[in-house]
């Protein structure tokens, strides 16, 4: 009895070696991922994380990449750039990762750059601005639209309404000060004069004195507001209270139904650029961007019972922009056959729009990556995109 | 003309707020020599509070009410279980008590309640009134009618009552208030329960306009603080003209110089009256007896 146990014992051990075995056989593609899961931009991180890990569970149960599994490493940098920095060479140094999908903000992603720059290693950043990819970097990709894009979005529709005198209202803070620049600079394109300008304090809780001299200044036809966090809630407030009648624009900062419920009534006519993932249910059934947005919508919400935001859509655009390139690439190729291959990604179509890079554009997406919503009653209108 | 008054409308509001700050500060100053920098949090523990009552589905009075009582308790609690035990300590350690006190209530209101910003609705609906060409909100009268009352049943408690009469005697020489029979302790711990409680009532009444999240409370302490100061540390009436003179210059400065600079008036403003005037604008110099 004793002598049939032992030999039970050894061949459960010999077939738990043989697993072992094979699934050490079965080489893993490491891809590592350094967000800011927690602190100040735990909104950025923290959707994007738990996208990166449903979705490499789902890549691993269909099989993996070229037959090989993936093996994601996170770590969370607190939103600070030091450690992202500690944390990114990590990676590349003990970790040994082929590629990254991270950098929640962009603090922490141009920390990291150099980093990845120097071990030839794609790092593909979900960070908004547009100073991580312009100069161009070899290995730096990113998948958000930026700030420039948003502006252009908003002048193209002032263009289409026959408007072209503005003034703009701009919160103090990082993205209220970095949009107001971009919109500044992509103001004459558009053949549109910025006639005046006014700030706020990002945590100012009356907008009404700025908002006086907007409707005191002649020749302005419409306001757009650069701004996030709460101040755009309370400009939108101000505006209504102070009865100014040109049409007002918010930017893509605050497209969240949050902002929606803080104006209340007041957001009613606001026009705003947001990405197709807010309005996924709303896209038309022709919409090359529907299926995609509908599906990540109904898998995240499913298995995180939160409601979707497009910080999780970058991570989840990264991710497939990455895998797709990998699967051209072959199995086991070298990080520098992945980022050639990254860089030749065409026609993607993702969360966040159609993806089509080259050399020299490494986020690859084009205004029509934005939809130019109006607030109706409450509620997300779609504005028809008549021409771009 | 038209803009001047609605210059003046948006400074007077936000006014208001600061010197309701900067009317708590006083009252505890006062009583304790303690600067309490967790007044900033009674004024967001009293917004936030109604909106979580009102979300709970308590019906709104009873929200209002309920979020007073809490940040009233809070009040009397921080007294209790953090100043008290403290009691021989400097008034330097004891406002150091208060800034842990005020981080501390920060992180807790950030896990009970969540980290967003919330609102609730206009007394009077959100419709503007023209005044003199100028619009204002009907709640930017509540909020100036509001601060109005407090001050003026502050003046009548401490003017008409004798208890009121009790925390004056205190304020002004304890020892000897202590020696004709005031509990003294009593009155501090009644003056930490009634500034919580008008910071309470400050931000109900302002939510509705400025919006409120769990970390409104720093920026209003800082200004309150600024107020409190310009006013004359200690003097209910400078803290109440210095709140309203912050807002003010806010307001003005924000509309005709420049809304970049907006926050830097009002602190040079502070500067230049500080040189000219080291104890505020009412406030009386200290005579230290030998």
């Amino acid at each position: 009895m004793q002598g049939w146990t032992r030999r039970m014992f050894m061949g459960v051990a010999c077939s738990m070696l043989t697993l072992f075995g094979l699934s050490v056989a079965q080489a893993q593609i490491k891809i590592g991922a350094v967000l800011s899961v927690t602190g100040p931009a735990s909104f950025l991180g923290d959707p994007a994380k738990k996208t990166l890990e449903i979705y490499v569970e789902q890549i691993n149960a269909a099989g993996g990449v070229n037959g090989q599994r993936l093996q994601l490493i996170v770590y969370d940098d607190g939103g600070d750039p030091n450690q992202a920095r500690t944390f990114a060479t990590r990676l590349v140094e003990d970790d040994k990762v082929v590629a990254m999908v991270g950098g929640s903000t962009t603090g922490t992603t141009l920390a990291m750059g150099p980093v990845f720059e120097e071990a030839k290693v794609p790092f593909i950043s979900l960070a908004g601005a547009l100073q991580i990819i312009e100069p161009v970097r070899a290995f730096i990709f990113k998948t958000p639209h930026t700030d420039k894009m948003a502006c252009e979005k908003i002048f193209q529709d002032l263009q289409r309404r026959g408007l072209n005198s503005i003034a703009m209202i701009s919160g103090t803070d990082g993205f209220g000060a970095s949009m107001h620049d971009q919109c500044v600079a992509a103001a004459p394109r558009y053949n549109i004069t910025i006639a005046h300008t006014e700030r706020y304090g990002p945590r100012d809780s009356d907008m009404t004195p700025q908002l006086a001299n907007i409707r005191n200044r002649a020749g302005v036809q419409a306001v757009v507001n650069a701004g996030f966090g709460q101040g755009p809630a309370i400009v939108t407030r101000n505006y209504r209270q102070l009865q100014i009648s040109h049409p007002l624009y918010q930017s893509h900062g605050v497209a969240s139904k949050q902002f929606v419920e803080l104006a209340g009534d007041a957001a009613n006519g606001v026009r705003l650029p947001a990405a197709a993932l807010l309005v996924a249910s709303k896209l038309p059934a022709n919409d090359p961007q529907r299926a995609v947005v509908v599906s990540y919508t109904e898998t995240f919400e499913r298995r995180t019972n939160q409601p979707v935001s497009t910080f999780g859509g970058h991570a989840y655009d990264g991710l497939m922009i990455l895998v797709e390139a990998m699967k051209r690439a072959g199995a086991g190729a070298n990080s520098q056959r992945i980022r050639d291959e990254i860089e030749k990604t065409k026609g993607y179509v993702g969360t966040g729009g159609v993806v089509t890079m080259s050399p020299t554009d490494h986020m690859g997406l084009d205004l029509t990556a934005f939809r130019m919503l109006e607030i109706r009653n409450g509620d997300w209108t779609l504005v028809p995109d008549g021409g771009s | 003309m038209s803009e001047f008054l609605q210059f003046a409308f948006s400074g007077l509001t936000v006014g208001a707020v600061y010197a309701l700050v900067a009317l708590g500060f006083t009252l505890i100053y006062n009583a304790s020599d303690v600067v309490n920098f967790a007044q900033g949090e009674f004024v967001m523990l009293g917004g936030m509070g109604t909106v979580f009552l009102l979300a709970m589905g308590v019906p709104l009075p009873v929200a209002v009410i309920g979020a007073i009582g809490v940040t009233t308790l809070v009040g009397l609690g921080l007294y209790l279980f953090a100043i008290e035990p403290a009691r021989g300590a400097s008034a330097v350690t004891l406002i150091i008590i208060t800034i842990g006190a005020s981080i501390f209530l920060r992180g807790v209101a950030s896990i009970i309640f969540d980290k967003r910003f919330h609102s609730l609705p206009h007394w009077f609906g959100p419709a503007p009134l023209s005044i003199g060409g100028a619009s204002v909100l009907p709640q930017s009268l509540v909020v100036l009618a509001g601060a109005a009352i407090l001050v003026v049943l502050l003046w009548a408690f401490f003017e008409r009552t004798m208890f009121g009469k009790a925390v004056l005697a205190t304020s002004a020489n304890r020892l000897a208030a202590k020696l004709s029979g005031i509990n003294t302790g009593f009155v501090v711990g009644f003056s930490f329960a009634i500034s919580a409680t008008i910071g309470a009532i400050a931000g109900i009444l302002v939510t509705p306009i400025t919006l409120t999240s769990y970390d409104v409370g720093t920026l209003l302490a800082l200004k309150g603080f600024a107020a409190a100061m310009l006013g004359g540390m200690g003097n209910p009436l400078g803290a109440v003209i210095g709140g309203l003179v912050v807002g003010l210059v806010e307001g003005f400065g924000a509309g005709y110089l420049s809304s970049q600079y907006k926050d830097a008036f009002a602190f040079i403003v502070i500067l230049v009256v500080l040189f000219a005037m080291p104890n505020g604008l009412f406030g009386r110099s200290k005579i230290e007896r030998v």
